[in-house]
């Protein structure tokens, strides 16, 4: 069920990174029932692992979030107030110009609800990336007055949008992202529609996030793609470009759930059983630089939200270097083992 | 020694069972896998079947891991109530219709 307030202002101790990783170190992993990470990925030569080249720039433009989805690993909310200043975008700016990634990937909470998020989007465009990605919650567009042009502003920009749905059905949705968000959702998928999203020779794209809504993995993305395409076209005559589909990883406020419904276990066997060793190659942080809103550059999201920073000299956007932090050893723990079940997962979806 | 028959910690040792009959058990598992592919059937159709059966010959570890199969692949919990309730009604229909063997024999027996 979704939730009123993030971990942080529950005073959670899972709200503290050192404490979700000891988490994650401890119990069955330090009783050898299962492999460590690390252990795992050198059965087949991958540790250190190591980052290949450069695609993706993800840019976290803060924590603030209108909604309070229960399985959040960014523990975001409207009660989270951790925003990238001006200052900072100013400094990613500069990167942007200069960057050898062709994806900039700009995500939240809802960045939408940065007050500078119109200004660095127009700005950002400018420098000539060849994918700009504005992961949207759907929802924040009808929260406020002040949202309803943004489907207008993305095809301004020529914005590719990936946006959240976690079901083509109400109760999964609502069950996990809160009530009346999947009606809410789908209005804002036909808004997109309606400007030329999806749509036939219009150029703008629209995909679709599917996180499963419990403590399951996804199943094959492709049948799932299908799926959705034929409920939401026959249901409410919606169009979208694809699915990604994402695994849940065991921190913040899933690993919360998966610890509270006692579910923990079984998941952790699930995705070291789902092994796969021909993703670990492709996981999002061998060609992805995650900065989060105060600048600090990570290897991907979640490791962000470990605050694990990257192991490289280099650690804060101020200093950006690409050649130096291509050469950093990327860092690991059990959570990892979400991106490497299946097909793989990443914020890409499917590492096909 | 468990103090169940049942222990769902154990549907994850599952496997094992090739270690004291390695040539057996690969052949069953092979053949298990590729039952569950794609084929006339989909996947999907046949995890249904799979949840039907599991009620019918009443195993809890592959109710376990049929709930979860249809949920990985977004089977309705309605679908899948229908796929017991299909299962359940050929279960009740198979005892029945012996009513019919019953029915022969008591007239077979009467004056």
């Amino acid at each position: 069920m979704a939730l009123l307030k993030s971990l942080k202002a529950r005073k959670s101790d899972l709200s503290k990174p050192e404490n979700q990783l000891a988490f994650l170190n401890n119990g069955i992993f330090k009783e050898g029932k299962l492999p460590l990470f690390k252990d795992k990925i050198a059965e087949t030569g991958n540790f250190p692992l190591k980052p290949r080249k450069l695609e993706i720039l993800q840019l976290n433009l803060g924590y603030m979030c209108n909604q309070v989805c229960s399985h959040c690993h960014v523990d975001a909310g409207p009660d989270r107030k951790e925003i990238m200043s001006r200052e900072t975008m100013l400094q990613c700016l500069d990167v942007i110009r200069h960057t050898k990634a062709h994806t900039l990937d700009l995500t939240g909470g809802a960045p939408e609800m940065n007050p500078n998020f119109r200004w660095f989007v127009e700005e950002a465009s400018k420098a000539g990336i060849k994918d700009f990605i504005v992961r949207s919650n759907l929802t924040i567009i009808l929260a406020n007055k002040k949202y309803h042009d943004l489907p207008e502003f993305f095809k301004k920009y020529n914005v590719h949008v990936a946006s959240s749905l976690p079901f083509y059905k109400r109760e999964k949705t609502d069950k996990q992202r809160g009530k009346g968000v999947f009606n809410k959702s789908i209005k804002v998928l036909q808004m997109l529609n309606e400007v030329g999203y999806a749509q036939e020779g219009s150029g703008l794209k629209l995909d679709l996030v599917y996180n499963p809504a419990g403590a399951f993995l996804p199943a094959n993305q492709g049948g799932l793609e299908r799926d959705f395409k034929k409920a939401l076209k026959e249901d409410f005559n919606i169009e979208f470009n694809s699915l990604f589909a994402i695994t849940n990883l065991p921190i913040s406020r899933f690993l919360e759930y998966l610890i509270a419904s006692e579910n923990y276990e079984d998941y952790m066997y699930a995705l070291v059983d789902a092994y796969n060793p021909a993703a670990v190659q492709n996981v999002m942080c061998t060609n992805t630089i995650s900065v989060s809103w105060d600048g600090w550059l990570y290897d991907c999201d979640f490791n962000q939200m470990l605050e694990l920073k990257v192991n490289s000299k280099v650690k804060h956007i101020s200093e950006y270097n690409e050649t130096l932090l291509n050469n950093r050893q990327i860092r690991i723990s059990q959570h990892c083992y979400g991106c490497t079940a299946g097909a793989g997962s990443s914020c890409q979806g499917t590492l096909d | 020694m468990s103090k169940t028959y049942y222990n769902s910690e154990d549907l994850r040792k599952f496997g094992e069972i090739t270690e004291w009959s390695e040539e057996l058990g690969n052949k069953f598992f092979d053949y298990y896998g590729k039952v569950f592919e794609e084929g006339a059937l989909s996947a999907r159709e046949k995890s249904l079947i799979a949840l039907a059966v599991s009620h019918v010959v009443k195993c809890p570890y592959c109710i376990d891991a049929y709930t979860k199969d249809g949920l990985q692949r977004g089977i309705t919990k309605e679908e899948m109530m229908e796929a017991i309730h299909a299962g359940a009604a050929i279960e009740s229909g198979a005892t029945l219709v012996h009513g019919v063997q019953m029915m022969n024999k008591y007239k077979k027996l009467s004056m």
